[in-house]
Formats: C-alpha cells, structure tokens, sequence
C-alpha cells in the first residue's frame, strides 16, 4: 500500500478564542495512491494534531458535510484524490461563510433560506391514510428526480460569485430544492415559495455564471433550475398583467 | 418579499435569445455569405425585392422581431457580463444600455413604417 512518499497538507486553521486572524499549519502526512484528502486529514486528526476541527460523517459523498475548499476550489473532501493534486494540498473552509473553527463554517444563513423556500411537500389537502398513496407515475418521478439529488453540502454556495457579491440572495440549492418541490404532482405550494424564488432576491439575483452547476458532485444542476424558474416567473409576471389575472 | 419586475426585461432577453440563437445565424448565412458567394442569386437580395419584403406588413413585422428582440438581448447580456467583470455601477449602465436598445426599436418602428 503504501512507500515513502508523503504529501504536506496545509490545513486553514482559525481557533476563534486565541487566533486573531486565520492562518495555515502544515502537516506531512504519507501518500496513499486510494486516500481522498479526508483521509489525509483523518490521519492528521488520529496521529499528528488532535486539535484539526472539521465535518464529515459517511465518507462516501452522500451525506454532505465534508465540503472544502481545496487548492483553491469547492469539493467534497471525500471525493478529492490526492493522486489528483501535487505533494502540496492547500485546504480551507468553505468561501462565502463565515469560520466558526479551522474547517468548520457557520451556516446558519442557508438553514435560514433554505427553510423560507419551504422544501417539503404541501398538498392541497391531507388525504387519511386510509384513502392510501400519493400515486405517481414514471413521467411525473422523472420531472423532478434530478433536484432530489441534493446533499446541501454548500459547494454551490462557496462558487457562486453571485453569492459573494450579495450575501441576501437566496442561492442555489435553495432555489433548486424550490424548483424540485414545484415540479412535484403532489404539490400545491409553488404559490407560497414564489413569494421567494420570484423576488429580487431570488433567482433574479442570479446571472447564470453557472459555476454552482459545475461543482456539484451530485450533479443537480442548480442553473438549470434557477433558469427554468426564471422562464416560469417570466410566464407568471405577463399572466398577471392579462385582464382577470392575479 | 417584493416581487421583482425583472420579467419585463429578462421577457424581451430571453425571447431575443431564441431570435440570436435560431435566427440570426441563417441570416448571416444567406445575407452574408450565400448571396456574396452566389449560392443565392444576387438578384435574391436585390434593393426591389427586399424592399418589397419591408412593405408587406407580415415583413415588417418579421424584421421587426428579428431586430428589436436582439437589441434587448444584446443590451441585457452586456449588463450582465459589464456586473460579471465586476464593473459595478449597475443603475447608469443599465440605463445606457436599455436607452439604446429603446432607442434602437423605435428607430426600427419608425423605419419600418416609412416603408
């Protein structure tokens, strides 16, 4: 498995009750040709410096937490290969947020948003459950299938330029998961999240640089949401001016 | 939260876009290199025929919406790459550019007119 080949793995570190600023530690840690850079860190954590603060928990980019920014970009740390890097690999915390230690980044604002676009379904009315399912078919699974992919890992949020620039913009995955529940058959709710989607702040913020699109590792395509529900709005805003529209 | 208005303006973008990416390409091919290469018969663009073409009312407003919607498109894309490049002074060159392109349609309205 492994030689004597090692890499140095520049962990970002901010301890907010003795570091004024943030800044970097080195480690050297071995060079495994099958370890991603969560593992890197791992045996950082286990064998050189228990004090390295991060998220993660399956190790197999499903549950979201382990987003980074390395070399420079927004990846899940358990998808990056160190084969695919140099023998230095720079790892901070996610752009766009605030640091609440070393890796680790305050995310409140997008629980926040994401819980305003309401991302649950919202029926007409409650059937009993004796009356049964909610009976769907293939086609209409299909509409919205792709935007159930999201693991809100927030790499969507660390590229937006977009999000940068204007802190207020409700972002990608929450106007895609927005989008998600509006395609649904069983929903009913696309009025309520429209106060959101179709405000300035919401997907009119967004202009389409496209970068959520090409670093989510679901590959969701959160551009494509947000510009299919600028076409949708679109409709919306002429239909309202007709006589009797709303 | 206040609905936004920009539909008025990503409307006029985004149906110029369909014109850009649909259009405006055959266009170029047969004014632009069909004819001058005699694919075409010069005659085919001849100041009799295309004016005859502007005179007829569903030609008018077949070249009114291959120009004007474009116009939209192109002063709408430029905004956005202007705030991509990081120039923010978004309102003033909001204004120059959606001026043009009003400018633009109604020079195109009155042209197509005087026909």
């Amino acid at each position: 498995m492994s030689n004597d080949r090692t890499i140095t793995l520049e962990v970002m570190r901010y301890r907010p009750e003795t570091d004024a600023a943030p800044s970097f530690q080195s480690y050297v840690v071995p060079y495994v040709e099958e370890w991603v850079v969560l593992d890197a860190l791992n045996y950082v954590k286990d064998n050189l410096d228990t004090t390295v603060s991060y998220r993660w928990s399956c190790h197999m980019a499903v549950c979201g937490s382990c987003g980074m920014m390395i070399d420079g970009e927004p990846k899940l740390s358990c998808k990056a290969f160190l084969r695919d890097y140099g023998s230095k690999i720079r790892v901070e915390p996610l752009s766009h947020f605030p640091i609440e230690r070393d890796l680790v980044v305050v995310i409140d604002d997008f629980i926040e948003k994401f819980t305003r676009i309401r991302p649950y379904i919202i029926a007409q009315s409650e059937k009993p459950v004796s009356e049964g399912e909610y009976l769907q078919t293939p086609a209409q699974l299909h509409k919205y299938k792709q935007f159930t992919l999201c693991i809100n890992c927030l790499l969507c949020y660390a590229a937006c330029p977009q999000y940068a620039h204007n802190p207020e913009f409700v972002g990608p995955a929450a106007l895609s998961m927005a989008h998600r529940y509006n395609l649904d058959s069983r929903d009913s709710g696309r009025d309520l999240r429209q106060e959101v989607s179709a405000s300035h702040e919401g997907v009119w913020e967004c202009s389409f640089v496209g970068a959520c699109s090409d670093v989510c590792p679901k590959h969701v395509d959160p551009a494509a949401a947000i510009q299919q529900t600028k076409i949708a709005s679109t409709m919306d805003y002429y239909k309202a001016l007709l006589p009797g529209g709303k | 939260m206040a609905k936004s208005h920009k539909p008025i303006i990503w409307g006029l973008f985004a149906g110029g876009g369909m014109v850009s990416a649909f259009v405006t390409p055959v266009m170029i091919l047969i004014t632009g290199l069909a004819v001058p290469f005699h694919l075409i018969s010069r005659e085919a663009m001849s100041y009799d025929r295309v004016h005859a073409f502007a005179s007829n009312p569903i030609g008018k407003l077949l070249l009114f919406v291959v120009i004007f919607l474009p116009a939209w498109h192109a002063a709408h894309r430029l905004r956005i790459t202007a705030h991509d490049f990081g120039l923010r002074q978004d309102i003033p060159i909001a204004v120059v550019l959606y001026v043009t392109a009003a400018v633009g349609t109604i020079m195109t309205i009155s042209a197509l007119l005087k026909m």
